[in-house]
């Protein structure tokens, strides 16, 4: 492999990242702007910031979200998990393959069938509409985008740790605890830190799922956004950004950190016993 | 977890996503399907049931009712939506695919040292809010946006450009939110190449561009597959996109979906439409499945 780039190679990456990210950074900027356009600069202000902390329909949209965030990104990990044990190590049973269908077809199926096929389930169902809808919606869509994060990791991990600790009379669920999930916990966490971030930033499946009395932040700007452009959607929006910017690095640490203790227990290990 | 580990709590393991997906993903669509035989009605829900268990079968298939698609197909609207739908979704994905390939190249061929990083910036916009993402492009757009702006002060226009609420708008929009989608899985292909493949091509002579043309790109076909079925798919449905970038006659299926169920609220009929759509995008889906399980197959 190279030790430099190529001239070829750094264009391009440079082109498409600028092409990335020139528009995230005119909305951060501009989210800081004195006057109400938001494409003429007049002096920096954090006056829309603090016209958000004012604005109560808008916090308690954001409240909503959270808290819709919270449930179902853990509900999405647990189930999640178990379907990506089932798709790499439960070998062949009746109905895999319908199983694993449900778990890719949500990916890439256009979030208006999801999101209208749900409602009609919940009318059905005679459920209220609201809080607790949504919160199901967002489980089913995010956990197959967790199965498929634990999924690779499973994949790449070498099978006879398991066996070893079964062998030795570990039940399942002790291995699964004390050999499997340390090993896969990068893994889980990315996959929480992305149902979460999908249902923070989900509007379609949200306005579907909804009834009266439940708003969430992207239904919110979404009303906002078709009346027109303001400074004060580029400062909610910069709050976004840099929350999902902060918890991403901080899980890249993490990962990061976890995997170099890993690897030098692992070298221990074997060098004692080798 | 082994296989043969247990027959009981291995049951447990997989029943618990297993009926989740059943009952919240795969049933409703019967549900759909059920509802788009209605008739639409002026009540809470806005239909009248077709079909009762209580009446049994029979009833139900003398009441079966077509009408709704009878409808679809006889308005050109429609039938133009899903067509447009189609090409929109087709040229997006091109275009896609040749903003992606040189950066997805670029990266699989930078300096070790540098690939997690770049990968994270890839990924990163990924996870900030899609509406975010789209709304930013407004604003440089738009008549008097960024971009009229900054060609005006080059001289290179002189009349603001009409960008904002066309089809291009939607390109331009499709291509901004779907590019993590494509590079991932062309990164991931190219960076699988043996360099000796190269190496052993330009040792016999053949110049670079041959070289890419009859080694690099072809291997890389995986990843072309997967990268253009996981942005078509979900463009043919796109709803924020056209209805925030594009205009009036930007007409795309899954706008349409959305203003037959909130504003005329016509449930019946924005299922029928429902339906529909999942039936023209049943190939693709079925072709995207199957690469993600010979992935899964040949990486383990």
């Amino acid at each position: 492999m190279n030790k430099n780039f190529s001239w070829f190679n750094l264009t391009s990456i440079t082109l498409g990242f600028a092409f990335l990210y020139i528009p995230i950074l005119l909305l951060v900027i501009f989210s800081f702007n004195e006057s109400k356009l938001v494409t003429v600069w007049a002096g920096f202000s954090t006056k829309w910031y603090s016209s958000l902390l004012e604005n109560q329909a808008l916090k308690d949209a954001a409240w909503v979200t959270i808290r819709v965030g919270l449930v179902s990104a853990t509900v999405s990990t647990v189930l999640g998990t178990l379907a990506a044990i089932t798709l790499v190590r439960m070998g062949r049973f009746p109905g895999r393959t319908l199983f694993s269908g449900m778990i890719f077809a949500p990916l890439v199926m256009p979030e208006v069938i999801i999101g209208l096929s749900l409602l009609l389930l919940f009318v059905a169902m005679g459920f209220d509409r609201g809080f607790w809808t949504i919160t199901l919606a967002h489980i089913t869509f995010t956990m197959c985008y967790a199965a498929v994060v634990v999924q690779a990791r499973l994949q790449d991990f070498d099978k006879s740790v398991e066996e070893a600790a079964m062998d030795l009379g570990a039940t399942p669920v002790n291995t699964f605890f004390q050999v499997t999930l340390p090993i896969i916990a990068p893994s889980v966490i990315s996959a929480w830190l992305l149902s979460f971030t999908l249902s923070l930033d989900d509007l379609v499946i949200s306005s579907f799922a909804t009834g009266p009395g439940a708003t969430t932040l992207p239904m919110k700007i979404y009303s906002q956004v078709r009346l027109g452009v303001t400074p004060e959607i580029n400062a909610i929006s910069t709050i976004l950004i840099g929350i999902v910017t902060i918890g991403l690095l901080l899980a890249a640490y993490v990962t990061k950190r976890q995997t170099e203790r890993s690897e030098r227990e692992r070298r221990k290990a074997f060098g004692a016993t080798g | 977890m082994s296989a043969k580990a247990n027959g009981l709590g291995r049951w447990y393991v997989i029943a618990a996503p297993y009926l989740w997906l059943l009952i919240f993903f795969l049933i409703p669509f019967f549900i759909v399907f059920k509802l788009s035989l209605s008739d639409v009605a002026t009540a809470i829900p806005p239909y009248i049931p077709t079909f009762s268990w209580s009446e049994g079968i029979g009833k139900f298939i003398s009441q079966l009712d077509f009408e709704n698609y009878t409808f679809i197909f006889g308005d050109p609207l429609y039938v133009n939506a899903y067509l447009s739908s189609l090409k929109i979704a087709a040229i997006s994905t091109v275009l896609t695919l040749l903003v992606a390939y040189p950066m997805a190249y670029g990266m699989a061929r930078a300096p070790r040292a540098w690939q997690p990083t770049l990968m994270m910036l890839v990924i990163l916009p990924f996870w900030t809010s899609f509406l975010i993402r789209i709304y930013a492009w407004i604003a440089i757009l738009k008549p008097e946006g960024f971009l009229t702006m900054f060609l005006m002060k080059l001289g290179i226009i002189s009349e603001p450009l009409q960008i904002m609420n066309t089809t291009t708008a939607v390109y331009i929009g499709i291509v901004y939110s779907y590019l993590p989608f494509m590079i991932l899985p062309l990164y991931a292909s190219l960076e699988k190449i043996n360099p000796a493949l190269l190496e052993a091509a330009q040792d016999l002579g053949s110049r670079p561009w041959r070289a890419f043309w009859q080694i690099t790109f072809p291997l890389s076909l995986p990843g072309v597959f997967a990268g253009c079925l996981l942005v078509f798919i979900p463009a043919v449905g796109e709803f924020v996109i056209p209805d925030l970038l594009g205009g009036s006659d930007t007409l795309m299926i899954g706008k349409t979906l959305w203003n037959e169920f909130f504003n005329n609220r016509d449930w019946p009929l924005a299922s029928a439409v429902a339906v529909i759509l999942l039936l023209v995008l049943t190939i693709p889906i079925v072709l995207f499945q199957r690469q993600q399980q010979n992935e899964r197959e040949s990486g383990r």
